[in-house]
């Protein structure tokens, strides 16, 4: 999974039948220390999160694993609200600090 | 699988429902000469693995196998712990 942040939404009329009814979040990769990455993804929210919440993206086939997005042709689902990071090594810690 | 070093936890109240109880855990993936390559995920952990442990992780839709549930949206889970690893590189 992959840490990220909810940055807006995707609204669509047109799209395949099966993504009727999923709510499409714009989500943009985080480092640990919540510093942005530049990439981007769009996700099918299964958690109910809302924008500048920080979540968890499950990706590839993994991401039709939830009664929501089963079978449909969904490759990255957001699947976790973040409350908190707890990083305990001490050289990743001011690797962190440094960037 | 992939070696990685486990580097934190992360704590998610609100998560997909089959995940409840899981613990979540930073992954710094590395090689067999422990170097870091990449940037870090998150991957569930089945086995109890700690913060600066050497751990083998599987993704994909694999990474549900261990969790003993029929759906769950996870692409990365740990598998085991390192006790000690030979290479020649």
């Amino acid at each position: 999974m992959i840490l990220g942040k909810v940055i807006g939404t995707v609204w669509s009329t047109k799209k395949d039948e099966n993504l009727v009814g999923a709510k499409f979040l714009i989500v943009q990769e985080l480092n640990l220390d919540y510093s942005p990455k530049k990439n981007t993804v769009v996700a099918v929210d299964s958690v109910g999160a809302g924008v500048g919440e920080v979540v968890l993206v499950a990706q590839g086939s993994s991401a039709r694993q939830t009664i929501l997005t089963k079978n449909k042709p969904i490759d990255a689902v957001i699947m976790a609200i973040v409350d908190k990071l707890d990083i305990s090594v001490k050289d990743k810690i001011e690797k962190v600090v440094e960037n | 699988m992939q070696l990685g070093k486990v580097i934190g936890t992360i704590w998610a109240t609100r998560k997909y429902e089959t995940l409840t109880g899981k613990k979540m855990q930073l992954v710094q993936p590395i090689n067999s000469s422990e170097e870091e390559i990449g940037s870090p995920i998150i991957a569930i952990d089945t086995i109890g693995a700690g913060p600066g442990e050497i751990i083998y992780y599987i993704t994909a839709s694999e990474a549900v196998i261990p969790l003993n549930v029929e759906m769950a949206p996870v692409d990365a889970s740990i598998v085991g712990i390192v006790d000690s690893l030979y290479s020649e590189q």
